[in-house]
């Protein structure tokens, strides 16, 4: 069983019993002062139930408002869930569930992790109150219970000491220790699904390291699902199995973790790879995604990477790009190079971006100027 | 070494421009939202605040009728218009007095209250400039230079908020006689820079630190520009929102102090001494008279604190929404 | 052509009083070094922290903690480290942004430490400094001219014509277009403005930049444009660069040498092939081990540091890494590292580090601890 379901189930009937979360054709519009964002335009996966996949995007890719889409956490309007839209968590359809029967999932058996921890504890609480509040919310517990249930939390996230901790407050501790109680937090209710979203974010390199190791072998000791969102390919490769890449409200390119950093399918993919230094680019210049992500007022017509593409033709200009099989099973990207059309362009494509890592590899020879490169 | 930067920039280098020109980007896909100055984005902004245009509306109605009203209908404290009948009362409002008469020496309340604008805008507005001049001044210094100045400063600003406003007037109306309306914008205004210095010095103190305030040290930028280039600018958005609102409040605090006898002398009305010699004959009867006034002072007051409130959403600068 | 500030007719140099100074070369500068471009010696920055109703000072934060390296012309030194090393503070401290509390910073030869700000500013053309928030460093209220521009002013081209096609070949140097002079800064893109503020530095003309983390603010496609210009510039322009970074990663290709930097202090000091390959120091060990590595082929069981960084207001005795340092355990927790502090040595060529042990650091002792270690250890953040 792949967590990406190459078909999605029939519009409107629960996916198979195994899969946990099941998002459809999801479509979140903002209405702002200049005009509607698409910020998420379409997108579609889904998560087996204890199966882990990685959102990765840059800013304004969208990666976030997903996340936020499907926790029912946006604020309509100026938010708009276009309709047609779906998701379905562990049976049953979310997006059109009354809110009061959708705060009785979140926190429970789907909780967040966010970037930020300091703005998501309340200050004026100790970190044990705030933890077995939310228990005694959702598991209909004894308040001692639930306090328990809170040190035992704190334990399982490797907080020394959790007895003396449980009672102090979110300020009392340093920026790694906060980000571990968002995590004991987030595991109290043993949620089926755990979103992080830039959990590392905020952390510096060796708490980073540590929060990490941490997720990776909580997911596998509890067994719940985690959708992990990043603009770090680094911190996907380290903790997900299964990657979607999101570019301007799409995801353009999805497979497990070695498929996608290994041998990206999708142009996109390709540059950020290609883009990312490494040591054995030392002395050369980088591979470069030449351009800005396009302004969400003014999306290229059919393929939204088209202007900023290497290998980009008419027909890219045409017609929108679907997620298309490609040579790696499981492995979808959106681009006319794995349609029949684009067939003859593959090879070459594909060469490119080979010869660009590879040369990476080799050193100096990268170190080519400009003009040289457009020739190749 | 500029000499290599011109060099670079003419010649040899126009391969190189164009080469990262492209890699900057092609132009028609680039985040090219309208080209609007911050002036521009404000208003647009502001536009979007209903309440703020509606205050806008009114408050720009008073002010053309401060100014225009007392040439149209000027008030001579000296003209009684019925000298016949001194202690007549009141006689409500007619289509000849649409806004009613006084009791006492029948006067139009409506021109009353024209004419009153001109002295209430005038107080708030002209107490607030001096508010305003002062809280900057201080507070730049304050903010700017720290150390003892800072504190002796700040320590001065303690002491005139611990100053009651109400017994100064006091004081002041027996030294240089009452009710006279240059005292009585000075006096308000000296009470009004206090927030004004402490918000100027705490924006001044944290603009300081911003990075680009330290980009212009890096190149040699000298104080003075720094202080009226960089931060200054920057503190001008809540420095306008406090003002509005120090408007509001002197415009209240006048009709306060003239309504209880120590504000400004009846020959110049004001919409608080209007009221305050209305009170007698309230228990007549006679609701036309402390009406008008006070609804004036109300929907001045709302008014400004509205805008005020569309200034800060206008201003603020985190979002284009 | 006509310098900038041509009307004092003076060069930086002789516009300053600073006297020369004679510096011995720091411990881990190359041995076959020339004379460096920048010099410092025993460099402190230490912030007082006030408080209480009489605000007397209560504690002191020790950002910059006595510093020793020099800075060769046309190389890269990078200083890498996580927030609150200090590492910040010292780009700031090298430009007198912020005042040094004690220590000497020679720039070509001249002792700047004691100049005034005014006998500075003809120095302020050679050294210029890059900014990390590309939001922040640029002023919202003024058009891009007048943020270029204003160095020009400042060190005296007063002619406005002269500027303005001074601020349009910087523009265009730095690949935005001529005709951008008239925006504002919020009407770029993240990555254009972190162009407009290079474009501001180099307007001046300088020989030195620091990079105060140039890239960080950016996203990865944007981020390999701007490291391949300031690669561009460096080459066309004989820039050095002081480039100060938290990602190891960008570190490692773009830098000649970098100082690792823990609570104020160098940890180890060399030329990335060395301190990359030949790590001396545990902390630097850790660093390393703590990168994502993006290639899943290349992934590594790593080893991971127990608790934070402790505050730089009250830094550990001795070692100031002792409270978190894997090899000291692994040695059965010496006295001497809690004793005694550390002085950077020697230990190869131009290679430099700050530990009593270092010659206990292996291969092996490194894979005997990340296998050791659980999750669990981790978060230990008293001292253990």
């Amino acid at each position: 069983m792949t967590e990406v379901i190459d078909t999605p189930g029939q519009r409107g009937a629960p996916p198979a019993r195994d899969v946990l979360l099941d998002v459809r054709n999801m479509r979140t519009y903002f209405h702002v002062l200049d005009g509607v964002v698409p910020a998420v335009d379409g997108v579609s996966f889904s998560l087996g139930r204890g199966k882990t996949l990685g959102i990765v995007g840059e800013s304004g890719s969208g990666k976030s408002v997903t996340a936020l889409t499907v926790m029912r956490l946006l604020d309509i309007p100026p938010a708009e869930i276009v309709p047609g839209s779906e998701v379905w968590f562990d049976g049953q359809e979310i997006l059109s569930m009354p809110i009061d029967s959708m705060r009785k999932i979140r926190g429970n058996d789907m909780a967040m992790i966010f970037q930020e921890p300091l703005t998501s504890l309340n200050p004026v609480f100790t970190i044990g109150d705030q933890i077995a509040e939310q228990v005694v919310l959702h598991k209909k517990v004894k308040y001692k219970v639930a306090w328990d249930r809170a040190i035992e939390a704190l334990t399982m996230v490797g907080i020394p000491s959790p007895e003396r901790r449980v009672k102090q407050y979110p300020h009392e501790m340093s920026g790694g220790m906060r980000q571990r109680v968002m995590i004991a937090m987030a595991l109290s209710c043993e949620p089926k699904l755990l979103i992080a979203d830039e959990p590392t974010t905020a952390l510096d390199v060796t708490i980073q390291a540590q929060i990490l190791e941490l997720l990776k072998s909580i997911q596998q000791r509890t067994g719940s699902a985690l959708m992990l969102i990043t603009h770090d390919l680094g911190v996907v490769a380290e903790v997900v199995d299964h990657v979607a890449v999101m570019y301007a409200g799409q995801i353009v390119e999805e497979g497990t973790v070695e498929q996608v950093l290994v041998s990206p399918r999708a142009p996109y993919t390709m540059g950020l790879i290609e883009s990312i230094p490494t040591v054995e680019k030392r002395g050369g210049r980088l591979q470069v995604i030449k351009g800005v992500v396009p302004s969400p007022f003014n999306l290229p017509p059919a393929c939204r990477f088209e202007p900023r593409c290497p290998y980009a033709w008419d027909l890219c200009r045409q017609v929108p790009p679907e997620l298309y099989a490609t040579d790696h099973a499981g492995q979808r990207a959106r681009c006319h190079l794995h349609t029949p059309a684009g067939e003859p362009r593959r090879g070459p494509a594909l060469e490119a971006h080979e010869e660009a890592m590879r040369v990476g590899r080799g050193g100096r020879r990268n170190a080519m100027t400009m003009d040289e490169r457009r020739q190749a | 070494m500029t000499e290599q930067l011109r060099a670079a920039t003419t010649e040899p280098a126009s391969q190189e421009v164009e080469r990262r020109a492209d890699e900057a980007g092609p132009v028609d896909y680039e985040v090219q939202l309208e080209s609007l100055n911050q002036w521009q984005l404000a208003w647009r902004k502001f536009r979007k605040h209903h309440l703020a245009l509606i205050g806008l509306g009114i408050l720009l109605v008073f002010v053309v009728v401060a100014i225009v009203g007392p040439i149209v209908s000027p008030f001579v404290f000296n003209e009684i218009p019925k000298p016949d009948k001194l202690v007549g009362a009141g006689r409500p409002p007619s289509l000849a007095h649409p806004f009613g008469e006084t009791g006492g020496l029948q006067r139009d309340v409506l021109q009353l209250v024209i004419n009153g604008a001109r002295t209430s805008l005038l107080i708030g507005f002209s107490s607030m400039a001096i508010g305003v001049i002062i809280g900057t001044i201080v507070g730049s210094i304050s903010g700017y230079v720290g150390g003892f100045v800072d504190n002796v400063l700040m320590r001065i600003v303690d002491v005139m908020l611990s100053l009651p406003l109400l017994f100064v007037i006091l004081v002041a109306s027996q030294f240089f006689g009452n009710g006279n309306v240059i005292l009585i914008i000075i006096i308000f205004g000296v009470f009004s820079w206090m927030g004004i210095a402490r918000l100027v010095r705490s924006l001044f103190l944290s603009i300081r630190e911003r990075e680009f305030v330290e980009a212009a040290k890096a190149v040699g930028v000298r104080d003075r520009r720094i202080i009226f280039r960089h931060i200054l600018p920057n503190a001008f958005s809540p420095i306008v929102v406090s003002a509005s609102l120090i408007v509001a409040g002197n415009i209240i605090g006048e009709a306060f102090v003239s309504f209880l006898g120590f504000g400004v002398n009846p020959i110049y009305p004001t919409w608080g001494n209007i009221l305050s010699n209305a009170l007698t004959f309230i228990p007549q009867g006679n609701w036309w008279w402390p009406l008008f006034p006070g609804l004036a002072i109300i929907m001045t007051v709302l008014a400004v604190n509205f805008i005020g409130d569309g200034l800060r959403d206008a201003l603020d600068p985190r979002s284009r929404a | 052509m006509t310098d900038v500030g041509a009307p004092s007719g003076s060069t930086a140099a002789a516009a300053t009083p600073a006297p020369a100074v004679d510096v011995t070369p720091a411990v881990g500068t190359p041995p076959d070094a020339a004379e460096p471009l920048l010099a410092i010696r025993g460099l402190k920055k230490h912030f007082p922290i006030v408080g209480g109703l009489l605000r007397r000072q209560i504690a002191t934060v020790y950002a910059v903690d006595g510093i020793d390296f020099d800075i060769m012309p046309g190389e890269i030194f990078s200083l890498v480290g996580e927030s609150g090393c200090g590492k910040t503070t010292l780009g700031r401290t090298l430009l007198r942004l912020v005042e040094p509390t004690a220590g000497r910073i020679a720039f070509q030869g001249h002792d700047i430490t004691d100049i005034s700000q005014n006998d500075l500013r003809p120095l302020r053309r050679k050294m210029q400094i890059i900014f990390q928030d590309p939001f922040g460093s640029l002023n919202p209220r003024m058009p891009v001219s007048d943020i270029i521009g204003e160095g020009l002013l400042a060190q005296g081209m007063s002619d406005r014509k002269e500027r303005d096609k001074k601020v349009e070949d910087s523009l265009e140097t730095v690949g935005l277009r001529r005709d951008y002079t008239r925006r504002y800064p919020h009407e770029f893109s993240g990555g254009q403005r972190q162009r407009i503020g290079i474009a501001r530095a180099l307007a001046l003309g300088p020989d030195f930049v620091v990079c105060d983390e140039p890239v960080s603010a950016l996203d990865v496609s944007i981020q390999s444009q701007v490291l391949n210009l300031l690669l561009d510039l460096r080459r066309e322009f004989n820039l050095t660069y002081l480039f100060i970074s938290h990602n190891l990663s960008v570190v490692q290709y773009f830098s000649d040498r970098v100082g690792v930097m823990y609570l104020g202090k160098i940890a180890e000091l060399g030329s990335v092939e060395e301190l990359y390959r030949n790590p001396r120091h545990p902390y630097t060990v850790a660093l390393l081990s703590a990168i994502p590595e993006a290639d899943p082929r290349r992934r590594k069981k790593r080893l991971v540091l127990k608790g934070d960084v402790p505050s730089p207001a009250a830094p550990p005795s001795g070692c100031r890494f002792h409270t978190r340092c894997w090899l000291r355990e692994q040695l059965g927790n010496p006295e001497r590292c809690v004793t005694e502090e550390p002085q950077l040595r020697t230990v190869g060529t131009a290679h430099a580090t700050a530990c009593h042990f270092a010659e206990e650091i292996s291969q092996e002792s490194v894979e005997t601890v990340a296998a050791k270690q659980s999750v669990v250890d981790t978060a230990v953040a008293e001292p253990a």
